[in-house]
């Protein structure tokens, strides 16, 4: 609903605009320049936004002192791996709810929506109990399950929202041409519905990535994400600031990036279908 | 369209996903709710046996308990009234043609991308510390003594951390919402002489209404489980003082190691959840509806 205003109002509310946003966006700044500074300037008072002594120390010391890689590649394979199963299983369930409708399908779908609802503390004991006894604990398979299965209701209702807005004739056309169920699922309708997958995938990409309680919960060393090295990160009292920033910046950046590139995708994701 | 073969086809399709949550959702709700009405200490492992309610009596007459359970809906209320108020309102503002829309909604997003536990992380040791935090210098700069913000307000500050981690998902849906908004309307609206308020309340906001309701479904959702920013922060204290229901539970099974009151305060989650759920399913729902 962008309208035209005079230059002053638009000057106004540029300012504004950008003192909001940057004031939002504040604690992520401060967070990475606080990890190119040594640890006196991180904690100097008055505080300084900008130092003359700027050094890459801190991540060099992170870097050797944990196993960065095995962290990220941990959370690069549960993280994706969990998604795309995630939407292996996902995709018919939703393509059979948006385009065969059923009385119940609203009723389904708020089903499975409020399975997230129970809160994961509550079953915690259970299922660590039950992931011990499959030998899954501290396994990424276990993990790419877990996260798999918790974000599946999230992963369905995108899905369904996206292929709903896809015109039912244009299907109709296609079972004229003689396609059968799994032709028009794999040579019609996933063309038109790629744009909204990928927003699905990304989406529930960041979630698992940011997931910092089964993955805590479920791994001790070997299969743990990003999510469980900065926990034990900052676990231990008197980590010194422009580490604890470093190594929170090495966790986040990876997924910060992604989801800056892909800003546009995400945010038609993120509606969930509520804005037509 | 649907003929029989094709709704047996869907119901195939549909089965999988719906055995999986279903598994997921029942098998550990069942050994909880057989927990809970068991003695099942980790430091006396020998002691077991049935102990009807004991577990749920102990957790309900628990001096942590009325406080725990209102700390939990403050946390969802809280973050949920001040995300959407100020989310509307800075969609109204990045909604204006201003300077650098593009790089502006990508700061507004950046908190949405930082997992819980750097989030926490960064607001209690760059901003909420009261030695080397950034509040705590700006109050000494204008001569007033730091505030203790983790000691004194807790709830709040976890409110607050919260707050500031789902805020873009918030602003983010109600702008894409604001910008579906044909601008003829408000400009026909604008010539009647409708003032600024009334184009907000009877257009803006009507339109927004769908949106809205997204954000309050999906924040919830996420809002009663809120865990890692607790545990990183306060830990639950001073004393109980910023204990939410999650948090109870944890105390239990973690520290007291009593996995049968863990239980039942995990199915005393669970039914609040339910009433939650319950609640908004039946205000919000037909907002849903096409």
């Amino acid at each position: 609903m962008a309208r035209a205003l005079s230059p002053r109002r638009k000057l106004i509310s540029t300012l504004a605009a950008w003192t909001v946003a940057l004031i939002i966006f504040f604690p992520v700044l401060w967070m990475i320049l606080t990890s190119f500074k040594t640890e006196p300037s991180a904690v100097a008072m008055p505080p300084q936004l900008f130092t003359a002594d700027w050094t890459l120390e801190n991540y060099a010391e992170v870097w050797a002192r944990s196993d960065y890689p095995r962290f990220f590649w941990n959370s690069v394979v549960i993280s994706v791996g969990s998604t795309l199963l995630g939407l292996v299983i996902a995709i018919p369930a939703a393509w059979a709810m948006a385009f065969v409708p059923g009385k119940k399908t609203k009723d389904l779908l708020m089903w499975m929506l409020s399975t997230k609802m129970m809160p994961a503390v509550a079953v915690m004991i259970p299922l660590y109990l039950l992931f011990q006894r499959l030998g899954l604990i501290d396994t990424k398979f276990g993990l790419v399950i877990a996260l798999m299965l918790m974000n599946l209701p999230i992963i369905i209702w995108m899905l369904y929202t996206y292929f709903k807005e896809i015109p039912g004739e244009i299907l109709e056309a296609s079972r004229m041409d003689g396609a059968t169920l799994w032709g028009e699922i794999i040579y019609v309708l996933t063309p038109m519905a790629l744009p909204g997958i990928a927003s699905t995938m990304l989406l529930n990409i960041i979630l698992a990535w940011n997931e910092a309680f089964w993955t805590i919960v479920l791994t001790t060393t070997k299969a743990a994400p990003l999510s469980a090295f900065i926990a034990s990160f900052s676990a231990p009292q008197g980590l010194f600031y422009a580490k604890l920033s470093a190594a929170s910046a090495m966790a986040i950046l990876p997924i910060l990036i992604l989801g800056w590139f892909s800003q546009k995708q995400l945010v038609r994701g993120l509606t969930f279908g509520a804005v037509k | 369209m649907s003929t029989q073969s094709s709704r047996l086809a869907a119901r195939a399709m549909v089965a999988p996903s719906v055995v999986l949550l279903l598994i997921w959702m029942i098998v550990p709700l069942a050994m909880t709710l057989y927990y809970s009405f068991r003695l099942y200490r980790l430091l006396s492992p020998d002691r077991t046996g049935w102990v009807g309610f004991n577990n749920y009596l102990w957790f309900i007459n628990s001096p942590d308990f009325w406080l725990a359970l209102f700390n939990t809906l403050a946390l969802v209320g809280g973050v949920l009234i001040i995300t959407v108020v100020l989310g509307i309102l800075i969609a109204l503002l990045i909604d204006q043609p201003v300077k650098g829309q593009g790089f502006l909604r990508i700061l507004v997003i950046a908190p949405f991308f930082v997992m819980p536990p750097v989030a926490a992380s960064i607001w209690e040791n760059l901003f909420l510390h009261p030695q080397n935090g950034l509040f705590s210098a700006v109050a000494r700069s204008f001569g007033a003594q730091p505030i203790l913000f983790l000691e004194n307000y807790p709830m709040l500050s976890v409110i607050g951390i919260v707050s500031w981690e789902w805020l873009p998902f918030a602003t983010l849906i109600l702008l894409t919402a604001l910008q579906s908004l044909s601008s003829e309307q408000l400009e026909a609206a604008e010539m009647d002489g409708a003032s600024a308020f009334s184009r907000f309340r009877y257009i803006i906001l009507p339109h927004m209404t769908r949106a809205i309701t997204v954000v309050i479904l999906i924040q919830t959702i996420f809002l009663l489980g809120i865990f890692g920013e607790i545990f990183t922060t306060t830990q639950g204290g001073p004393g109980s003082a910023s204990t939410t229901l999650p948090y109870m539970i944890f105390k239990q099974a973690i520290a007291a190691k009593d996995i049968g009151r863990a239980a039942a305060g995990g199915i005393i989650a669970v039914i609040l959840a339910n009433i939650v759920a319950y609640f908004l399913m039946r205000g919000l729902g037909r907002n849903l509806e096409n």
